[in-house]
C-alpha cells in the first residue's frame, strides 16, 4: 500500500538524517569496547597495594611469603597488633607457632576492610607458601626450580577440531564465543533501544494528536505497522554501518602491524600450505596473528550476518508491537508506561541471562529450549549460531526456531494491533489489563 | 442529492450512549453548525464520519454511496479540536507529508503546498519546525493541511481558538470561499456568534441526542417570543395590557412582548393612534446563544454515567 510506503519513509528519513543516529552509530561501538576494556582495567588494578605486617613468631614464612606489586609483606620485627596501623601498614597477619600438618587458623587483624578479593588472594598465597615450606623440607626442591621444570615440560598443545564429514576444520572456541556474545548482546541492547524508541514514537503522535489526524487518513494498523518498520529499517541501517566500521577498522588495524610480522605471517600461510613445517621457527606473536586471521576466515560470516539480519529483524518485530501497544495506552505521564513495561522488560533480561549461560554449552537443553521458544530465541539463538551451523545447531532446529519466531511477531502485532487501534484514541484514565484484553481479544 | 447523510447513527461505549439515534443531512456547498454542550457526543459523532470509529448501527452516505472509510479518505479534511502536528518537523515538509497521506501526488502536493503557502504568507516557515510557531501559527499550518488536498467535506473543530481577529477573518473568508466552490463545512463550535454569522444550517445535539435542526433563520424564528423594540415619542401614558406588555422602557425605546393572538400593526395602530410618533420599530429574534442555553439549561450540566445494557 502507498500510504504505509509514506510512513515508512517519514519514520526512516526522520531518524536517519537526526544527528542522535549518526553520533550514537559510530559512539555505541567505542562505548561498548570502553566499557570491556574498562571493566578489564578495573578488575585489573581492583586490587589496590596493601602493606600487610606480618607477626611471625617463629620465622616460618620468612622467605616463602613472597611479596609482589599488590602485595607487600612486612616482617620486620618491631610490628605488632597495637602499632601496625602507625606503621603504614592496613594489617596485621597473626601467625601462630605451627605444628606442621594440621589446620591452622590465621588470624588477620585490620582497621579498614580489605575487600573479598584481596582476603582470597591472602589465603592462596598463605596455603602455598606452606606447600612450598614442605615441599622444600621434603624434597630439597625450591619453588624456582619446580617453575623451571614446569615451563621446560610445557610442549602439548590441544587443538580442536570441528567434524564435519570429510574436511575438519580448525574451530576455534574463543572466537565463536565472542561472536556469539556480541550477537547476542547487540540483539538485547538493539532491541531495547529501537523498541523504547517505536514506544516513544507511539505516544508522541498521541500526546501530540497528530494520530487523530492521520487516523482520519489511514487506519490505525497500517500506522503501526510503518513506524515498527521505519525504526526497524533505522536499525537494519545502523548494523550495516557497523560492519563497513568493522571491516574498516580491520583492515586498518592489519596496515599498523610491524612488516617483518606480516611476513613471517606470510611465511607460515605458505608453510602450511606446503604441508605443515617449521612452526617452531615463527614468533609467538605471528603464529597468534596466523590462528586468528584463520579462524576469522574459517568463520562462515554470511551464515552469521544473515542470521543475524533475521533474528534481529524477528525479534524487534516481535517486540516492538508489544511497545507500541504499551505507546498508545499511556498518556502524557511517562511514569504510566513503566508497570506495562514490566512484563516486555522480563523476558529480554531473561533472555539475556539465559544467553549467558547457553553460551558456555550451546548444545544443552536449555540452549535448545531457549532458542525455539520466540521469546528468547533472537538472543539465545544468535549465540549458538556461531558456533557453527549444522554442527551445533542442526539445520532442523535453525528453521524451527525461524518457523516460531516468524509465527511469534505475527501473533504479538496481531494483538498489538488491536490494542493500539482503540488506544491510540482513547485519552484519560489509563486502561487496566482486563480492558486491554477485552480490546485484544473481544471487541 | 446531499454531500453527507446520516441516519439513525449509533456509537455506545462502556458506560455512555455517546450518539444515540443521529440522523441530518448536509448539503453540497452549506456550511453546517454542529452545535452542543461538553461531552454532549460532538467528537464521536465527527470521529464516525471521519472514519476512525465504525458506528455501532446506522448508516452514513457520502454523495448517495455508502462511506467507506478507505475509499473515501481522500474527501474528507478534518481539522480536530486538539491540533496535532509533528513537533520536530520541518513545516514544509510536514505539510506535503500529511498531503500525500491524503493520496496527492508529490509534485501535487507539492503544488498545493506552495499555493496555500503564498495565500497565507507562510514562505518563509518552509524550514521552521512547529515548535518555533505561536499556538495561532500553529492554527494556520493546520488549516492549510486540512484543506490542501481540496476535499468536498470539510470538519472543523474550534477552527478559530487561539487565533487574532485578523487571522480569524483570514480563515473566515477562506470558508467563505471554499463552501462557495462546493465544499460542505461542518463546523463545531460553543461560540455561538461565530456560527450565527457564518452557518447557514445548525444542529443541536445534547446527551447524545439531536435536540435541535434547522436554518439559522428558521431556528431563530421558531424561537421567537414575540418580542419588539419600539421606541416613539411622546410615549402613550397608557399601554394596553391585553394588547402587549412592557418588559423594559430606556431611553432609546421599549422591549415589549405582544400578547398571543395579536399583531404587530395593532401595536403600531395603538401607537399612532395616541398620537405617538413611532421613530423606530423591530422584531427581537433570539440569539442563538440564547437559544442554545435554552435548550441545554435543565439538563444537568455534565453528563453521567450510566450503565449501558446492550
Amino acid at each position: 500500500m502507498n500510504k504505509i510506503g509514506l510512513i515508512i519513509r517519514r519514520e526512516y528519513i526522520t531518524r536517519i538524517r537526526n544527528k542522535t543516529f549518526l553520533i550514537s552509530t559510530f559512539l555505541l561501538p567505542i562505548i561498548i569496547v570502553l566499557g570491556i576494556a574498562g571493566t578489564v582495567y578495573l578488575a585489573i588494578k581492583g586490587k589496590t597495594n596493601h602493606r600487610i605486617a606480618v607477626s611471625d613468631q617463629n620465622g616460618y614464612f620468612k622467605d616463602y611469603l613472597k611479596s609482589d606489586s599488590t602485595i607487600f609483606f612486612d616482617f620486620s620485627p618491631g610490628i605488632d597488633t597495637l602499632n601496625y596501623a602507625d606503621k603504614n601498614c592496613s594489617a596485621v597477619l597473626i601467625i601462630p607457632v605451627l605444628n606442621e600438618g594440621q589446620k591452622t587458623i590465621y588470624r588477620l587483624k585490620y582497621k579498614k576492610q580489605l575487600g573479598l578479593a584481596n582476603i582470597d588472594d591472602l589465603e592462596k598465597r598463605i596455603n602455598s607458601a606452606i606447600t612450598d615450606h614442605m615441599i622444600f623440607t621434603k624434597t630439597n626442591i625450591t619453588r624456582s626450580r619446580l617453575d623451571s621444570i614446569r615451563a621446560a615440560s610445557d610442549l602439548g598443545e590441544l587443538k580442536s577440531f570441528s567434524d564435519e564429514g570429510k574436511k575438519s576444520q580448525a574451530s576455534s572456541q574463543g572466537l565463536s564465543y565472542a561472536i556469539g556474545y556480541t550477537c547476542g548482546f547487540l540483539i538485547y541492547l538493539l532491541t531495547f533501544i529501537y523498541g523504547a524508541m517505536v514506544m516513544r514514537g507511539v505516544s508522541e503522535e498521541k500526546t501530540s494528536r497528530v494520530a487523530e489526524v492521520i487516523v482520519s487518513s489511514v487506519k490505525p494498523f497500517p500506522l503501526m505497522l510503518g513506524k515498527i518498520i521505519g525504526i526497524g529499517a533505522v536499525g537494519l541501517t545502523q548494523f550495516l554501518l557497523w560492519i563497513v566500521l568493522g571491516i574498516v577498522l580491520f583492515t586498518v588495524a592489519q596496515a599498523f602491524l610491524p612488516h617483518e610480522l606480516l611476513q613471517e605471517v606470510n611465511n607460515i600461510q605458505q608453510a602450511n600450505a606446503m604441508g605443515n613445517a617449521q612452526m617452531a621457527q615463527t614468533s609467538e606473536a605471528a603464529r597468534q596473528i596466523f590462528e586468528f586471521k584463520q579462524s576469522v576466515q574459517n568463520t562462515n560470516w554470511l551464515l552469521i550476518i544473515g542470521c543475524y539480519i533475521f533474528y534481529f529483524t524477528g525479534g524487534y518485530l516481535f517486540y516492538a508491537s508489544l511497545f507500541a501497544a504499551v505507546g498508545s495506552v499511556v498518556n502524557e505521564d511517562p511514569q504510566e508506561a513503566q508497570s506495562l513495561l514490566l512484563p516486555i522488560t522480563m523476558p529480554i533480561i531473561f533472555s539475556f541471562i539465559i544467553m549467558s549461560i547457553a553460551i558456555q554449552d550451546p548444545g544443552g537443553s536449555l540452549a535448545v529450549w531457549a532458542s525455539m521458544i520466540p521469546f528468547s530465541s533472537p538472543i539465545v539463538m544468535m549465540a549458538r549460531i556461531a558456533y557453527g551451523v549444522p554442527t551445533t545447531v542442526p539445520y532442523w532446529q535453525l528453521f524451527l526456531s525461524m518457523a516460531l519466531l516468524a509465527g511469534g511477531f505475527l501473533f504479538t502485532t496481531w494483538i498489538a494491533g488491536r490494542i493500539y487501534r482503540t488506544g491510540i484514541l482513547m485519552y484519560g484514565k489509563k486502561p487496566t489489563w482486563k480492558t486491554m484484553w477485552k480490546w485484544a481479544f473481544k471487541a | 442529492m446531499s454531500m453527507l447523510e446520516l441516519s439513525h447513527l449509533k456509537k455506545y461505549f462502556a458506560t455512555q450512549k455517546a450518539v444515540d439515534d443521529i440522523s441530518f443531512t448536509v448539503e453540497k456547498g452549506t456550511i453546517f453548525g454542529l452545535l452542543g454542550p461538553n461531552g454532549a457526543g460532538k467528537t464521536t459523532l465527527i470521529r464516525m464520519i471521519t472514519g476512525i470509529f465504525y458506528p455501532d448501527e446506522g448508516n452514513i452516505l457520502l454523495n448517495g454511496k455508502n462511506f467507506n472509510a478507505d475509499d473515501d479518505s481522500a474527501r474528507i479534511g478534518y481539522m480536530p479540536e486538539e491540533r496535532g502536528l509533528y513537533k520536530k518537523m520541518k513545516i514544509g515538509e510536514q505539510a506535503l507529508y500529511f498531503a500525500r497521506l491524503k493520496g496527492l501526488t508529490a509534485s501535487e502536493a507539492n503544488k498545493q503546498v506552495k499555493d496555500w503557502f503564498v495565500r497565507f504568507e507562510m514562505q518563509s516557515w518552509w524550514n521552521k519546525k512547529i515548535e518555533d510557531l505561536s499556538k495561532g501559527m500553529a492554527q494556520k499550518l493546520q488549516f492549510v493541511i486540512t484543506v490542501l488536498h481540496r476535499p468536498e467535506l470539510i470538519i472543523l473543530d474550534e477552527p478559530f481558538s487561539g487565533l487574532d481577529p485578523v487571522n480569524a477573518n483570514l480563515i473566515k473568508d477562506e470558508i467563505f470561499r471554499l463552501a462557495a466552490n462546493g465544499s460542505s463545512i461542518i463546523f463545531s463550535t460553543h461560540r455561538m456568534e461565530q456560527v450565527e454569522e457564518i452557518c447557514n444550517h445548525i444542529i443541536l445535539i445534547n446527551k447524545g441526542k439531536k435536540i435541535l435542526d434547522g436554518t439559522v433563520v428558521n431556528v431563530k424564528q421558531d424561537f421567537k417570543e414575540n418580542l419588539f423594540r419600539i421606541s416613539a415619542s411622546p410615549l402613550p401614558a397608557v399601554f394596553p395590557e391585553e394588547l402587549f406588555e412592557v418588559l423594559s422602557g430606556k431611553e432609546e425605546g421599549l422591549t415589549i412582548r405582544i400578547k398571543n393572538g395579536h399583531k404587530p400593526n395593532e401595536v403600531l395602530k395603538y401607537f399612532i393612534d395616541q398620537q405617538s410618533n413611532v421613530l423606530s420599530f423591530t422584531e427581537l429574534l433570539p440569539s442563538l446563544n440564547e437559544i442554545f442555553i435554552k435548550l441545554v439549561e435543565g439538563t444537568s450540566l455534565s453528563r453521567q454515567f450510566q450503565p449501558i445494557q446492550s
